[in-house]
């Protein structure tokens, strides 16, 4: 019973397919599952919408919305409908095509990210063995589409937005590659699944998850700084900084197109979320041995609903970085403890079972943080300011 | 070390996320149209005319004498004369306006009618909720639209109108004063003239109330 319960799509799937001829099986099994992955999570999005409004809300003692239906719970939908009917505007000068093309490429490649991804036990699109290289190139394409938008829109905030955004994701994309770099080092595997299954072992009821070894830790951190500033996500959110550049790259963008822009960065941030969850929390695996009668993909969504808790407390609680400011966190501290994180899962790899690892490895990391943290973090203390005045 | 003040952070909008569900004090918005704010006694956003009385038409206290017209700086105010005449507080006959029309989507709020008005006609009101789906004859108020009572002018800015109400009642007091000696002095001197001209002491006896309101147009208001 509760084996069916943790496979009900699976075998949902299996009795809808088993009406369909067996030459139809397969393609029909594959549409159906990216029709559920594209219904699934816009309706996400709505909810999370809705909880980041009520949750920011509530951090500066507001109530939120509560206005549209019971909570204002509804709000999404009457948010959903504003939007629809809302006049398309495409600026006279505006490259049209790129312009039109900007929202459905990012759209299209932040959802293609969840075709790699576990939600379950054998719930995954595409069992892909380099998965981990197609979710990257899939996460690195939609630096084009906001470049798109940005350059088709004609329009200076647009492309300032667009700028940040290019530098931004660049310098982060590279931290984000070497924070999870460590995890196929340690696996030996690119699969997504099999990264799961290496953390499917329990010890005194305890999970065998990455995020429990000091590399994973370490990994984890820089992959969660890495990846909020991939989605563009406060206190990274310079490409759209509504207070500097009116909307950042989607300023020309209205209507549904903009719903589109909305829509795609919170599926960006599930998709990462989810990505995280995957290699540094267990994928689907049960935080304790004895809840694993629990559905797998419960634990999957469990997970993925903390961690977007964890973003929008996020956003509630810290300003926008400076631009100066995020290019040297992203080389001086990410970049240079991404690096070292490598160094120590090797030793980690070779030094064998025992205390010993963890003594050296915990400490390396622990040196390197506070080392980096006092050397290069330090605030600039500027002298009185002199002025000159024109004589 | 680094990052300790991103968790200082953290815990300070966890402690006010949570605190937000357990003690209401803490929200410091209020749900508008259930619940209000009262108004500062101070506040003001548009003007309307005072009356007396019951009837509004009757105890308007404008005399449509055009002073706010003519200052009203972004000219929003319109005001017809009336042909006939009617008795105003202290009993004169004055004239009152046939039409007087403020444009509200004009009025820049800036109390200089309410200033300049010798009669203590015209006062600033409080109401704010004025939006309406017709944008022209919906925010041009007229006459009746604009007369509110004395009561309600008593309502909003208490103070300020006890205080007018104060120098209402003795400019009243010194003009029925003044009316009384004058109709004394009449009396006297018909009294002389008793005798000679008994027709003319019907003369004496409008002009007597002529006088009683002379002061209190020259008079700039304290």
């Amino acid at each position: 019973m509760i084996d069916r319960l943790d496979q009900i799509f699976v075998l949902l799937e299996h009795w809808l397919l088993g009406y369909l001829p067996a030459s139809w099986q397969t393609p029909a099994g594959i549409v159906l599952s990216v029709v559920c992955i594209i219904g699934l999570y816009p309706a996400l999005f709505a909810v999370a919408t809705w909880l980041e409004r009520k949750g920011v809300g509530r951090i500066q003692n507001r109530l939120g919305p509560n206005r549209v239906g019971p909570y204002g719970l509804l709000q999404p939908v009457a948010d959903g409908i504003k939007s629809l009917t809302k006049e398309d505007i495409v600026p006279t000068s505006a490259d049209a095509a790129v312009h039109f093309l900007a929202p459905i490429i990012l759209v299209v490649t932040v959802f293609m990210g969840f075709a790699v991804l576990p939600m379950g036990r054998n719930m995954v699109l595409v069992d892909m063995d380099a998965g981990l290289l197609f979710y990257f190139a899939m996460g690195a394409s939609t630096e084009l589409s906001v470049f798109m938008a940005g350059w088709g829109s004609r329009n200076k905030y647009s492309l300032l937005g667009a700028m940040r955004a290019v530098a931004q994701m660049i310098s982060y994309e590279v931290a984000l590659l070497m924070s999870s770099v460590v995890i196929v080092m340690i696996t030996g595997s690119l699969s997504l699944v099999k990264i799961v299954d290496a953390q499917n072992h329990y010890t005194y009821g305890l999970p065998h998850w990455f995020i429990f070894t000091p590399w994973g830790l370490a990994g984890f951190v820089m992959y969660a700084i890495a990846g909020t500033a991939e989605t563009n996500r406060s206190p990274f959110d310079l490409p759209e900084g509504e207070s500097e550049l009116v909307a950042g790259y989607h300023t020309e963008y209205s209507g549904f197109k903009f719903a589109l822009f909305f829509l795609g960065e919170y599926v960006a941030m599930f998709s990462i979320s989810g990505l995280g969850t995957t290699l540094f929390l267990g994928g689907w695996t049960a935080p304790l041995a004895v809840l694993q009668w629990v559905p797998s993909w419960i634990w999957f969504f469990g997970k993925l609903f903390v961690s977007m808790c964890v973003f929008i407390w996020l956003r509630g609680t810290l300003p926008r970085l400076r631009q100066d400011q995020l290019m040297n966190f992203a080389w001086k501290l990410v970049l240079p403890m991404c690096l070292l994180n490598l160094f120590v899962a090797g030793l980690w790899r070779f030094m064998g079972e025992g205390w010993l690892r963890w003594v050296i490895c915990s400490a390396l990391l622990l040196l390197a943080y506070v080392v980096i943290g006092r050397t290069q973090m330090q605030r600039e203390h500027y002298g009185p300011r002199s002025y000159r005045y024109a004589e | 070390m680094l990052g300790e003040g991103i968790l200082k952070g953290l815990a300070e909008t966890a402690k006010n996320f949570a605190g937000s569900f357990v003690s209401k004090e803490r929200l410091t918005t209020i749900e508008y149209p259930e619940e209000r704010l009262p108004l500062p006694e101070a506040s003001r956003n548009f003007p309307f005319l005072v009356y007396d009385g019951e009837d509004w038409e009757k105890g308007l206290r404008c005399v449509a004498c055009q002073i706010c017209e003519k200052e009203c700086p972004p000219k929003c105010i319109y005001i017809e004369k009336s042909k006939d005449k009617k008795p105003d507080y202290v009993g004169k006959l004055q004239v009152y306006p046939a039409k007087f029309d403020i444009d509200i989507s004009v009025c820049m709020s800036c109390q200089i009618c309410v200033e300049v008005c010798p009669f203590e006609a015209i006062k600033m009101d409080t109401e704010f909720e004025l939006a309406t789906d017709d944008r022209f004859g919906g925010l041009l108020l007229d006459r009746h639209q604009l007369a509110k009572s004395n009561e309600y002018y008593h309502k909003i800015h208490p103070t300020e109108a006890a205080e007018v109400d104060a120098r209402l009642a003795e400019e009243k007091s010194k003009a029925g004063a003044k009316a009384k000696a004058a109709a004394e002095a009449a009396a006297a001197k018909a009294a002389v003239a008793l005798a000679g001209a008994a027709p003319t002491a019907a003369k004496p006896a409008a002009a007597a109330a002529d006088t009683p309101a002379k002061p209190n147009q020259g008079e700039p208001k304290a």
